[in-house]
Formats: C-alpha cells, sequence, structure tokens
C-alpha cells in the first residue's frame, strides 16, 4: 500500500516534469528542442532501424569489460591494503593522488595508448571503477571489530581459512558498497568516453545525432535511455545488499 | 598440584596526556589446574587488562605471565576468552560458528563435534540460524560451545555475562556451572559483579583501586549447586563488598 503510493507519487512528479517541458516547448516555439512526444517518435525511430540495439550493447560491453577488470584487481588490493598496515602506508598516498584526477582527464592519454578503438573505454572504465573499489574494499577490512580478529587470534585461525571465516565476509557489505558506487561511476564515464573518436555506443549516439542534422530528438532519447540503463544497472546492485551474506550488516 | 597460571610482578601502564597511567603494578597470582579462581574489582581497576595480558593479547610492561611454566608470548586455543561484548560472527550461521576454532579437522567430525556441542549448549535445532536471529542468552551459549568445543585447557572469562537481563545473567551462570560438571576446566573470571564471583569461584581475589594489588583472597568452601541466600553465602558477599569499600553494607550490617 505505501509502495504503490510511493510509486504513484513518483511517476507522478516524473509526468508533472514532462507535462512542464511540453508546455515550455509550445510556448517557446523553438523549431530544435524537441517535445517529449518527438523524444518518443525518435527512440521508436532508433529502434525500428536497429541501431539502439546495437549502442546499447556496446556501451554495456565496455562498462562490463572495464568493471570487471578493475574488480580482479581493486578488490584484492583492498584486501591486502585493509590487513596489512606497511602495504597500506605504501600504496595509499599513491592511491589518494590518483582517485581525485578526473577519468575524463585521462582521455588524451588513453587515445594516444590505445587509439580509438574499444580499448580507450574499457581503459577509463578501469580506472574510474578501480578506486571506489579499492578504498570502499579498504576500509571493510580496516573496520573489523576488534573483538572478531582477537577471536580468530585465540583460536588459531590463519592463512586461507581466516580470509574465507573473517576477512572476506566481514569485509563484503563494504565491498559491495564500493562495486555500486563504481559501476555507477563507470556508467558515468562511458557515456563522456564515447563522446569521442568513437563511432558506437550510447555517448557516439548522442553527439552523432547532433552532428548529422542537429536530432536534438534522438539526443534526448538516447540521455533518457542513459538514465534507464543506470536506475536498472543500480537495481541489479542493490539486489547484492540483499544476500544472505551480507544482510547481517543491515540486520541490526 | 603445580600452578596452571602463574602471574609475577606483573606491571602495565598505558599512557595518557602529560604522563602515563599505572594500571597494574606488581601484582602475583597463581591459578591450580583446574582451580575456578574469580578476580573481583571496581570498575576501571585494570582487571580486563589482567586478563589481557593473562591471556597473551597485550604485553605487560613488567614482570611475566606462565602458562604450565612456560612464559605466554601471545594467544593461543589453550586459552579461550568469552568477553562481555561478545564475539559470536554475526555472517556465519550457528553451525559454521562453532566449529570456527576446529581448524584440520575432516568434515564428518567437525559436523559430530558440532552436534554435540550445540546440544550440550542446548541450541540443538538452531544450527542454521544467523546469529542475528538468537536471543542475548543464546548468543552467550553459543560462545561457550564455541571456546569448548576446541577443547582449551583454560576458559578466561571478562564479565561475560554482562550484558545480558538479570534473569538471563542468573540462568547462564547455573548453566555454565552444569556444563563445566561435565567437562572441568581451569577458570579465570574478572568481574565486578560479586554475587556472580560467590556463586561460581571456588577462589575469589578482590583487586585494589588502580593500580590494582590483591587487597584479599578469599575461599569459597561452599558446594555446589550454592544456595546465594544461605548465611555463609551473604557473609562472603559482605565481606567482599566491604573490602572493596563499599561502606554503606558495613554499617548496615554493624549497627
Amino acid at each position: 500500500m505505501k509502495r504503490a503510493r510511493d510509486l504513484l507519487a513518483a511517476a507522478g512528479l516524473i509526468a508533472l516534469l514532462v507535462g512542464v517541458w511540453g508546455a515550455a516547448v509550445a510556448a517557446g516555439g523553438s523549431p530544435i528542442v524537441p517535445t517529449p512526444w518527438q523524444v518518443v517518435l525518435g527512440m521508436v525511430e532508433l529502434a525500428q532501424q536497429g541501431v539502439l540495439l546495437r549502442h546499447v550493447t556496446s556501451s554495456l560491453f565496455r562498462v562490463t569489460t572495464g568493471y570487471l577488470l578493475a574488480a580482479s584487481l581493486a578488490i584484492p588490493l583492498g584486501i591486502v591494503m585493509g590487513w596489512f598496515p606497511a602495504v597500506f602506508a605504501a600504496v595509499n598516498p599513491l592511491l589518494q593522488i590518483l582517485r581525485p584526477i578526473s577519468p575524463i582527464a585521462w582521455i588524451p592519454l588513453a587515445i594516444l595508448w590505445f587509439g580509438v578503438g574499444d580499448l580507450s573505454p574499457v581503459f577509463l572504465i578501469f580506472l574510474s571503477s578501480f578506486f571506489p573499489m579499492a578504498v570502499n574494499t579498504t576500509t571493510g577490512v580496516h573496520t573489523i571489530e576488534r573483538q572478531y580478529i582477537r577471536a580468530s587470534q585465540n583460536f588459531g585461525v590463519s592463512g586461507f581459512r581466516l580470509f574465507r571465516l573473517l576477512i572476506l565476509p566481514a569485509a563484503l557489505p563494504h565491498i559491495i558498497v564500493g562495486m555500486r558506487i563504481s559501476l555507477g561511476v563507470a556508467w558515468l564515464v562511458v557515456v563522456a568516453a564515447e563522446m569521442i573518436a568513437l563511432n558506437s555506443g550510447l555517448g557516439f549516439l548522442i553527439m552523432d545525432s547532433r552532428n548529422a542534422g542537429n536530432r536534438y530528438d534522438l539526443v534526448v532519447a538516447s540521455m533518457v535511455l542513459i538514465g534507464v540503463i543506470g536506475l536498472m544497472l543500480d537495481t541489479l546492485m542493490r539486489r547484492l545488499e540483499r544476500l544472505r551474506e551480507v544482510s547481517w550488516r543491515y540486520a541490526r | 598440584m603445580p600452578d596452571k597460571i602463574t602471574v609475577r610482578e606483573l606491571a602495565k601502564a598505558f599512557p595518557v596526556r602529560g604522563g602515563s597511567l599505572a594500571v597494574l603494578d606488581g601484582l602475583d597470582l597463581a591459578v591450580a589446574d583446574r582451580e575456578f579462581v574469580a578476580v573481583v574489582g571496581p570498575s576501571g581497576c585494570g582487571k580486563t587488562t589482567l586478563l589481557n595480558i593473562v591471556a597473551g593479547f597485550e604485553r605487560p610492561d613488567r614482570g611475566e605471565v606462565r602458562m604450565d611454566g612456560v612464559p605466554v608470548s601471545g594467544p593461543s586455543p589453550k586459552g579461550i576468552v568469552i568477553s562481555q561484548q561478545g564475539s559470536v560472527f554475526p555472517w556465519l550461521s550457528v553451525r559454521r560458528n562453532v566449529t570456527f576454532g576446529l581448524n584440520d579437522f575432516p568434515e564428518e567430525e567437525r559436523r559430530r563435534l558440532a552436534d554435540h556441542y550445540l546440544a550440550m549448549v542446548g541450541l540443538q535445532g538452531f544450527e542454521n540460524a544467523y546469529p542475528s536471529e538468537l536471543s542475548g542468552g543464546m548468543l552467550k551459549r553459543l560462545e561457550v560451545a564455541r571456546a569448548l568445543i576446541v577443547r582449551p585447557e583454560i576458559l578466561y572469562m571478562d564479565e561475560p555475562f554482562a550484558s545480558l537481563d538479570a534473569l538471563t545473567r542468573f540462568r547462564m551462570r547455573i548453566e555454565l556451572l552444569r556444563i563445566l560438571s561435565r567437562e572441568w576446566h581451569t577458570c579465570l573470571l574478572v568481574t565486578h559483579d560479586v554475587e556472580e564471583a560467590v556463586h561460581l569461584a571456588e577462589r575469589i581475589v578482590v583487586l585494589s583501586d588502580r593500580p590494582a594489588k590483591i587487597q584479599a583472597v578469599v575461599n569459597v568452601p561452599l558446594p555446589h549447586p550454592r544456595q546465594l541466600s544461605s548465611p555463609a553465602a551473604i557473609d562472603l558477599k559482605e565481606y567482599i563488598l566491604r573490602e572493596l569499600g563499599v561502606e554503606a553494607v558495613a554499617a548496615r550490617i554493624a549497627p
């Protein structure tokens, strides 16, 4: 009941915004800014041409590749940094210097190193999703409560068993938060990366629609699509937070 | 019989702003094999520090701790700590918690031992539950089972039942005595609860305020099950409270 009411309120707000948008375009009489209906028609046009699916899969493929690559390195690094103070002391300053550099700033170097194919955006996704995962994993291991570490020492649990029974499960809620933040950032970055020197992906679609005859209806259609896919990715990640392995963190 | 635990000339100070705070300053203590010793003292007198050093989690500034004549250099499964805050892992099921300390056991043996010890503490049927689904008393019993399953020689208890409500606390003491009657261990209990000490221990060591010194040592010659309302038990409690400087009690019994 409450859920239905919340949903209705959210949908109402969106409908209101779309209404204001339509009215503003009608009142302004601009020949370039599209009406909501033109955007819907634009989306149908893209879908019928079959290009929509191609651009979406290109973008998703780049995100998945760069993201998984980052996860496979950042999570182990975060665990080692969190557990061994000496590693943390050595690596953290470097990490903190690299972290505030926007992935967009790496675009020139990415093109220089990896050219204008798929590899450049994959590299940028990798960079952007690496840091949130590394930092959150480190925090997750750092914040394991002392009584649990002491109990493990007390029972003489060490090595892989310690990793499997203490470190990984204790840090998992933080790791998942990092994974969720990273995926959000990765999706932001892929669109930006694709605006430059590529010929596929949703970012390319936006720039191409503008360049090829000011098709602002297609520009906005792509934007809406980017938002909806972003929401879907986040919903997917939220599912992970409900796993039994991490629900202990939220149970109390 | 040789002593299980010997503590000699133990000293420990903690740095505070503008100097250091001596918590222990030359403390001696011996616990015999299979003896149940309770250490009582006022809050902040250094009881927990003493237990942490004896269990190997902290290093003393001076003095030494020996277990079976061998200097203690760190924590070991020979002496398991049960503390007030509890350390049952919230991310592991009851079964995985209880078998946590069984490092190199075949799966079948692990299962058998888990069944045995969970039944001993009355947690059969909860094997697949998670700690968030258990009550405070059940968590404590799980912690006791997890300690006993590795067959430690010593149980260290630091205010083990202090976080429980009064009724559960009382039940847990009886439960602990019942379990210990089947598998006796050397026990070192640290508490500020005088009644708990009189209920459980064979010998009670009363500590002074910081830096902790031994103020008095009291034998508890009462047979189990103990009647805490018996005159002998009440006398003991009041004697210990007087030693702890609780004057109101002294005034009441000596008009």
